[in-house]
């Protein structure tokens, strides 16, 4: 099994939806959580607040230095993620499509890096 | 033609079936691809003295998979991971049975994966199944040699880390991903047929490449039409291609030798294509893009001369194709056969419609048109577009004639 994000990004400049346009929304995405969880892939999600609640934290030099904002000047940033785990991509990316159709927004799929195995450790 | 050639040929001819068998058996591309080069090394030297053995694919993939066995025991003493896939390995031999679980066609839905970029497919295809080497990919699509050892490096792993499958899919997938897998072919084809560029204007290694994927695609799914389709496609199209060229410049179908058409491939062409029709009708499944393409060319192939040229039939199966695989390409080939039929004024109100513009058989087309309105200055505009833009120099030659003519006129 592999872990993929499947991370949901939102574009500067697009207008937010109202939360009464959300409301449909919001029950799709509680309804694909509930099937990633009955059907074992889940792992963890969530949503985020606006970039604006954003705060970098850079400790590579001598002092750590705290600046209010995100790491990168950017046009889009993530709004929400799943973390999930399946088979291969092809799983993967059938749950990206039916996220992407619940969260009504694209989704970018992304492997993580292997852990370490049961063999290994031992 | 020496011992180490026919050696390289079998290799090639092999090259897909070993690395593919051993892809599955030890889910490593990187590893699979070592080892067949390690077994070819083995033959160059065993061969010539030992003589070929009776079945050279077998012993290419068991020498192979010994290599690969060796190299993972080797790597074991430092690494425990390969311990373990060791322990993990499928051990299996290579099975020839059955149509969808042959090897060859898992590793073609891998290289042609649509989580792929469609150049990387093609690459990917060429290399894995076709056998062609690194540099002779980058000279088949115009780009420097490390370019393409990047993209085809970065693709493999992006296969391993993300997982893409080594799998036929899924039967309600199928469709949708076979057409990127015949996508890919008939993009290899193509530029072979047409080559972009100021190399030869044909490229028998890649029509000839595509024509043996087309091949083996049919021999693992010999129940799919479209499979059945591009293959006669091709085959109809690369009959006609030793008249193709003449003294550096182009020849279009009209004009050419058609006693110089290659007549075994155009029979076997119409054979699908026969077959085709009878399954379409036995079924009631009418047929796709590919077949309906092969039904064109197997008109065109059908016309003792170009005067007999059935162009209502061409009319009406492009009208087809542009119900089943709607493109302004599509309508623009339909009327070339309407201009035929209705003559060049009907035909250029429709192409004048298309958006085109940097499309060059577009421009060719008008001015074709335009030439025989007896609009010569527009033409000679058109023709100048059309230059401008196509890549193949036997074509611009035919092209640079046509326009100069005009003047005569």
């Amino acid at each position: 099994m592999t872990q993929y994000l499947l991370s949901v990004h939102h574009v500067e400049g697009e207008p937010m939806p109202s939360m009464e346009e959300m409301q449909p929304v919001f029950e799709a995405v509680d309804r694909f959580n509930d099937k990633l969880r009955a059907e074992g892939a889940w792992v963890f999600a969530g949503g985020l607040h606006p970039i604006s609640s954003a705060t970098t934290v850079d400790a590579t030099g001598d002092e750590p230095v705290v600046t209010d904002g995100p790491f990168a000047e950017s046009k889009e940033w993530i709004g929400g993620f799943w973390v999930i785990e399946a088979p291969d991509l092809d799983a993967a990316l059938r749950w990206a499509i039916e996220g992407s159709r619940a969260c009504a927004g694209k989704v970018e799929v992304r492997p993580f890096e292997g852990e370490p195995s049961a063999d290994e450790s031992a | 033609m020496g011992a180490t050639d026919e050696i390289e040929r079998i290799y090639r001819e092999e090259y897909g079936r070993v690395v593919a068998s051993l892809v599955r058996r030890f889910g490593d591309i990187d590893l699979a691809e070592d080892a067949a080069a390690e077994a070819l090394l083995a033959a160059v030297e065993r061969w010539p003295a030992d003589g070929v053995p009776p079945n050279p694919g077998g012993w290419l993939t068991t020498t192979a998979g010994n290599r690969a066995i060796d190299r993972i025991r080797r790597e074991s003493h430092r690494d425990a991971k390969h311990r373990a896939a060791l322990t993990l390995m499928d051990d299996s031999p290579h099975r020839p049975t059955g149509v969808v679980t042959d090897d060859r066609l898992r590793l073609v839905f891998t290289c042609c994966h649509p989580a792929l970029a469609p150049e990387v497919r093609v690459a990917l295809t060429l290399r894995l199944l076709g056998g062609l080497t690194v540099a002779e990919i980058a000279q088949a699509f115009l780009v420097p040699e490390t370019t393409m050892a990047q993209r085809i490096t970065r693709a493999k792993r992006k296969i391993k880390d993300a997982r893409i499958p080594y799998r036929v899919p899924a039967p309600e997938d199928l469709t949708a991903r076979l057409s990127a897998v015949l996508a890919v072919v008939y993009l290899v084809y193509n530029e072979g047929y047409l080559a972009s560029g100021a190399g030869a204007p044909v490229r028998g290694e890649l029509t000839g490449e595509a024509i043996r994927l087309g091949r083996l695609l049919r021999e693992l799914l010999p129940d799919t039409p479209e499979v059945t389709g591009l293959l006669a496609l091709m085959l109809l199209t690369e009959a006609r291609s030793g008249v193709r060229v003449a003294g550096d410049e182009l020849v279009p179908l009209p004009d050419q030798d058609r006693g110089g058409w290659d007549r075994e491939l155009v029979a076997e062409g119409h054979a699908l294509v026969r077959e085709c029709l009878a399954r379409s009708d036995r079924t009631g499944i009418g047929p796709g893009r590919y077949q309906l393409l092969a039904a064109v060319n197997a008109v065109h192939t059908d016309a003792p001369t170009a005067a007999d040229t059935d162009w209502g039939q061409i009319a009406a199966l492009y009208a087809q194709l542009e119900v089943v695989a709607p493109s302004p390409i599509v309508t623009l080939n339909r009327a070339v056969a309407v201009a035929e039929l209705d003559g060049p004024e009907v035909a250029l109100a429709t192409v004048d419609r298309l958006p085109l513009t940097t499309y060059h058989p577009w421009h060719v087309t008008r001015a074709e048109l335009l030439r025989r309105l007896g609009r010569s200055a527009d033409a000679r505009t058109a023709y100048d577009a059309a230059i401008e833009l196509a890549g193949n120099r036997a074509e611009r030659a035919y092209l640079s004639r046509r326009r100069a003519q005009l003047r005569a006129e």
